[in-house]
């Protein structure tokens, strides 16, 4: 097991074998997301609170999905990094955070614009989830911006592990405050996401696009990752004759 | 078909958030692959540079 | 620089060790000490000169404004928290003592809380009162600020630690420490405005104390391993 776990984790196995693995996310998850598109803006019915404004549920919830699962893929895999010394756990903690802060920054839009006819306003401090998401960002921003000030690929690589690491053990903290912090005053009804009162004709296209999403947050990913690989592994062998034996083909 | 645009009087909005979306996820697909390009190219002069020499 | 001893000095010597060093060297600069407390004096000014001298306004922002203006004063003292001791190399001789680099690390954020977290909750009070605060709220205003402050000191010392010897490391650490920061602040500020309200106080008071708890006993290896990446 140990054995598998380093040989799929050595480098050269990992650039060959994610460029065979991308489009096997990349097109479920495009057709995922076709059907759920379908299904979500032609089929089902609009929400009998909201009109069809409901339907931008549809981008914005697997957005704020995404948004908490690459924070965990990046806290998870800088703590692998950190305790087994495994340099591809930094390499995919260091591809999240950016594909990270985009989906979050998309939650943060499609809310705000989502806000705009539901409460009258493009922004509701009132709304906990927004604020959180607005945090999220944050954290991602300061976790980016630490990884750039250091310029040695390995020590950028641990310091960011240990801050991401924090964050980890700040994230549900910060949601619980930000919940404690705006349940104190009346705030306006939020938006009620899934739940069991949800028709089949309006689930069954979110489930879609979340899975849709997840699969094409981890072909992004693994494009990200491998050049990661590629570039952290810029004055080796395998990477030499890689380029080589390519330059040669082309000729 | 205009029914499907108007989406009730909140077309702006509701399709504002799919642009948008698709937009993003266009954006991160194509700095991916940019990205990737830059490292591999750079790698590329290197490689070739040193060959020469060596 | 800790114990010279033979034998393997205790935990609780080097961190006193290291804490003593530290206030001894806040002794012998002032400046060090009070500018944060300037600061924090001055943010509090600022306010009601932004926003006019109402005085329903001022009661109303008050617990706000003067928990946004320690926590920005607790950021201003973080900055130079480990740069003295990376310069001089005294951070290298705490890496290579025996006595474990947490326990030194909890004794400078200690010495750091002493000098720059508990002269704010003295001083509170006195800016509370030119909000129009109550008597009745000192109390807790001084509690959640004495909770806050021994957080913020140990979050703080995180970032210090991880952007030491980094360029442009001021802004950096702002950017690292306020998202983390927030619950602190929602639970600190409200809390107090609770308290004016004339509300129940002990939830958020619980909320302070256990996050104090959970980063005292956290924090100091987190600073640990931050410093000894810094000083690869």
């Amino acid at each position: 097991m140990w054995k598998f776990i380093h040989k799929l984790a050595s480098p050269p196995h990992f650039y060959g074998l994610a460029a065979k693995i991308i489009p096997w996310f990349f097109l479920p998850g495009l057709i995922l997301i076709f059907y759920g598109l379908y299904g979500g803006l032609l089929l089902a019915p609009p929400d009998y609170q909201q009109g069809d404004a409901f339907r931008i549920i549809y981008v914005h919830v697997p957005s704020a999905y995404l948004s908490l699962m690459a924070y965990s893929i990046m806290a998870i895999s800088a703590g692998i990094g950190l305790i087994w010394r495994l340099k591809l756990a930094h390499a995919v903690a260091a591809a999240a955070a950016p594909i990270g802060a985009w989906f979050t920054f998309l939650a943060l839009a499609t809310g705000s614009i989502w806000g705009r006819p539901m409460w009258g306003t493009w922004w509701e401090w009132g709304d906990p989830r927004l604020t959180s998401e607005l945090v999220m960002l944050f954290l991602y921003f300061g976790y980016m911006a630490l990884r750039g000030a250091i310029d040695d690929t390995a020590k950028a690589d641990r310091a960011s592990a240990v801050l991401a690491l924090v964050g980890a053990v700040n994230v549900p903290i910060i949601h619980f405050s930000v919940e404690w912090w705006s349940s104190l005053h009346q705030g306006p009804t939020l938006m009620k996401k899934g739940g069991p009162a949800m028709d089949a004709a309006m689930l069954y296209p979110l489930l879609a696009m979340i899975l849709g999403f997840t699969l094409i947050f981890g072909a992004l990913l693994l494009r990200r990752v491998r050049t990661e690989v590629l570039y952290r592994e810029r004055r080796t062998r395998w990477v030499r004759h890689l380029v080589l034996s390519s330059a040669v083909e082309k000729k | 078909m205009m029914e499907l645009l108007s989406m009730g009087g909140y077309g702006a909005y509701v399709w504002s958030c799919f642009v948008l979306t698709a937009i993003v996820i266009a954006i991160c697909e194509w700095r991916a692959r940019a990205r990737h390009r830059q490292v591999y190219r750079d790698i590329e002069v290197r490689v070739k540079a040193l060959g020469d020499n060596g | 620089m800790t114990d010279n001893q033979p034998e393997m000095p205790g935990l609780g010597r080097g961190m006193m060790a290291v804490a003593k060093r530290d206030l001894f060297l806040a002794w012998k600069r002032p400046g060090d000490v009070l500018n944060p407390l300037f600061f924090f004096a001055m943010v509090a000014t600022l306010f009601p000169l932004a926003v006019g001298p109402s005085a329903e306004q001022l009661e109303f922002s008050g617990p706000g404004v003067l928990w946004v203006a320690a926590l920005l004063a607790m950021l201003l003292s973080l900055n130079s928290l480990f740069v003295s001791d990376f310069e001089d190399g005294s951070l290298e001789q705490m890496l290579v003592s025996p006595v474990p680099l947490a326990a030194l690390s909890l004794g400078k954020t200690i010495a750091h809380w002493l000098t720059s977290g508990l002269p704010l909750v003295i001083v509170a009070p006195i800016l509370g009162m030119t909000f129009r605060m109550p008597a009745s709220v000192m109390g807790v205003l001084m509690l959640t600020l004495l909770l806050g402050t021994i957080s913020l000191s140990l979050l703080g010392s995180i970032g210090a630690a991880l952007t030491v010897g980094l360029h442009r490391g001021t802004a950096l650490l702002s950017l690292l420490i306020l998202p983390l920061a927030m619950p602190l602040l929602i639970f600190g500020a409200r809390t107090v405005s609770l308290a004016a309200a004339g509300d129940v106080v002990a939830g958020g008071l619980y909320f302070l104390a256990a996050y104090a708890v959970l980063i005292v006993s956290l924090a100091p290896f987190a600073i640990a391993a931050a410093l000894r990446i810094s000083n690869e």
